[in-house]
């Protein structure tokens, strides 16, 4: 990227001065490195999502970012209703609440070991994966609707898990104001036979073991301790998601002519929140956002299934569920007054730090468990949201590493076998729906997630709380 | 006619590189041709061996929009949303369009693992990269795809 329009306000925020159409700034969060690889479509996306109306205070781009859909992915931004604020599509991206859940298993690597080529057997045949799986689960329209309704607590009330998951999951498992009424029949039809299915790209299934603690504290309320193995499952709303997108990217493209609102990217059409498009795509994100979590809490519930076949004494307890594709109306100070705000945050996680009344009991002295996924053959991490981070970024942080290189070149240059035989040497086991997805997905196809995480925690966002080391992922 | 490179391609298809997802591109002597051969990069992203897609079962699409790009990306769109619903991959491909609407024919078979090595997921075709142009005597139809 170009630092000749940037101010640097620390080592690890940049601020890109308001000018022009800009009602804002923006502010990107990198250091020198992570700047000088970011792609400069970041800048010019930012300054276009900076010059809607109503967004307070800045918009913002974590470390992880790169150019995306009308917001660069790793983009934040929160409007007030009051000040004609805006709820835009590309502010909450196509798969609608994707993200991160992770569950502990109350034993150490060393045990897992010996069973681990019979568990990933067990469980690449218990989670649907790659183009085209369906799950057991097929739903008629009005069941379908109960599933936008009510999240993980359909999940559960069917039978997928058990209640006290639900205080460990965003939004306790689901979010009001959902109105199946606003999503279309066709986004419906597509999603019927899609909850619990963990579908393919970047999405997975990893078991992992804990390598290094960071934060004894924070460890201990999440449960853990080194060489725990935790299992992560990373999904969104499937088809649904996208189809919300695909509609309302017409319903508000039109809402934006109506409105008056310049739109400098196709995607980042939007509309006011207090008029009737915006409201209904609110409704429609909310049913996207309890897909999300009904998928992840099947996905999850199969998981525990497989792991106990063939650990009967393991356990499956969930740390925590939370997505980085959303937008939510939350409070947060702004000028010494509290605020109702509508923050998007498209391939960021929200990351509340301790004392916020989200948190559940066992975490609030601690913070908000976040999970940042590496690549299959390095790391993930476990933070922590922090105070500072609501100050700065309105409670949040980066969701991945972000890739280095396109899925063509990473075509080019691995095929899916060597990817799995080159995984197998690190002692790595790789289960792959797709060859073509494996090469794809190659770990040197991928930025350093550890820059990443360090930059976030330099700079405030959330604190590093555990390393993960990948044992077995499931890819689709 | 498959893949090939951009340069002297009057027709066929091919992807193009875009740092998250990937890109499709159609081109053909005719609008509908740049379609069809568009829709032919699509599926062959979602199998590796297009050619054993039999064209045994038909089915209907029809869309429009209001310029000829957002009618590419809903033509796409279409296709993804078909091969869900009914589980299927297409291989043949014939459209007509008229100002801005899109009547089409997608020809294809059931997902089947034991015939088709399956590629990768696509969950919808975007405005990224997004265009419908005629240029140097041929039509170019493309977009970036969400995968």
């Amino acid at each position: 990227m170009d630092k000749g329009k940037l101010k640097r306000i620390s080592s690890c925020i940049w601020e890109i001065p308001q000018e022009g159409t800009m009602r804002v700034p923006g502010y990107i969060f990198a250091n020198n490195d992570l700047l000088t690889e970011m792609d400069d479509k970041v800048m010019q996306q930012l300054t276009n999502v900076a010059s809607l109306p109503g967004i307070v205070k800045g918009a913002m781009a974590m470390p992880d970012a790169h150019w995306g859909y009308g917001f660069p992915i790793g983009g934040v931004a929160a409007f007030d209703p009051d000040q004609g604020g805006v709820i835009s599509v590309g502010g909450v991206g196509y798969d609608i609440s994707c993200g991160v859940r992770c569950h502990r298993l109350g034993l150490k690597r060393q045990r897992l070991l010996p069973k681990l080529d019979e568990l990933m057997d067990e469980l690449f045949r218990s989670i649907p994966a790659g183009v085209g799986s369906t799950g057991k689960i097929k739903l008629s329209a009005s069941k379908l609707d109960d599933v936008l309704r009510n999240g993980a607590l359909w999940a559960i009330d069917k039978g997928y898990g058990t209640k006290d998951e639900l205080e460990y999951i965003e939004e306790r498992g689901r979010i009001k104001d959902a109105d199946p009424s606003k999503v279309s029949k066709l986004a419906k039809d597509r999603q019927k036979k899609q909850i619990g299915t963990l579908g393919s790209g970047n999405h997975y299934l990893e078991v992992q073991y804990v390598e290094k603690i960071y934060d004894k504290e924070c460890a201990s309320a999440f449960g853990l301790e080194e060489d725990d193995v935790v299992v992560s499952i990373h999904c969104g709303s499937r088809a649904l998601g996208h189809q919300i997108g695909t509609d309302y990217l017409q319903i508000l493209g039109a809402a934006a002519k109506k409105y008056a609102i310049p739109i400098r990217e196709r995607e980042l059409v939007c509309a006011p929140i207090k008029s009737p498009e915006g409201s209904d795509y609110m409704k429609a994100v909310a049913c996207g956002i309890n897909c999300a979590l009904a998928n992840r809490q099947v996905l999850g519930h199969l998981a525990r299934l497989a792991v106990q076949r063939v650990i009967p004494s393991a356990e499956f307890e969930l740390i925590y569920d939370v997505s980085h594709n959303t937008c939510k109306v939350e409070k947060h100070e702004v000028g010494g007054k509290m605020r109702k705000l509508f923050v998007h945050r498209k391939g960021a996680t929200r990351a509340f730090g301790p004392g916020h009344r989200e948190l559940p009991k066992k975490y609030k002295h601690v913070g908000q468990p976040i999970f940042i996924g590496g690549t299959m053959g390095t790391c993930s991490y476990i933070l922590a949201g922090t105070e500072s981070g609501e100050e700065l970024a309105w409670g949040s942080a980066c969701h991945g590493a972000g890739r280095s290189m396109s899925r063509r070149a990473a075509l080019k240059r691995w095929k899916g076998k060597g990817v799995i035989n080159a995984l197998r040497k690190q002692g790595i086991i790789l289960k792959a729906a797709s060859l073509r997805g494996a090469a794809e997905e190659a770990p040197d196809a991928y930025k350093d997630v550890r820059k990443v995480v360090e930059v976030t925690h330099e700079a405030g966002l959330a604190k590093k709380v555990a390393l993960l080391k990948p044992l077995a992922v499931i890819k689709g | 006619m498959g893949q090939k490179e951009m340069a002297n391609l009057k027709s066929g298809w091919e992807t193009f590189d875009h740092i998250a997802d990937i890109g499709i591109r159609g081109i053909g002597t005719t609008l509908e041709e740049a379609f069809e051969n568009g829709a032919r990069a699509l599926f062959s992203l979602m199998v590796e061996d297009l050619s054993l897609v039999r064209p045994v079962h038909k089915k209907e699409v029809n869309c429009s929009s209001y310029d000829l790009t957002g009618l590419f990306v809903a033509w796409i769109n279409s296709l993804i949303a078909l091969a869900d619903i009914e589980q299927m991959l297409f291989s043949s491909f014939s459209v007509t369009i008229d100002d801005h609407t899109l009547s089409g024919l997608a020809q294809g078979e059931r997902w089947t693992r034991a015939i088709h090595q399956l590629g990768i997921e696509v969950k919808g075709a975007t405005f990224t990269e997004a265009k419908v142009e005629f240029q140097d005597g041929v039509w170019i139809a493309q977009c970036v795809v969400d995968v």
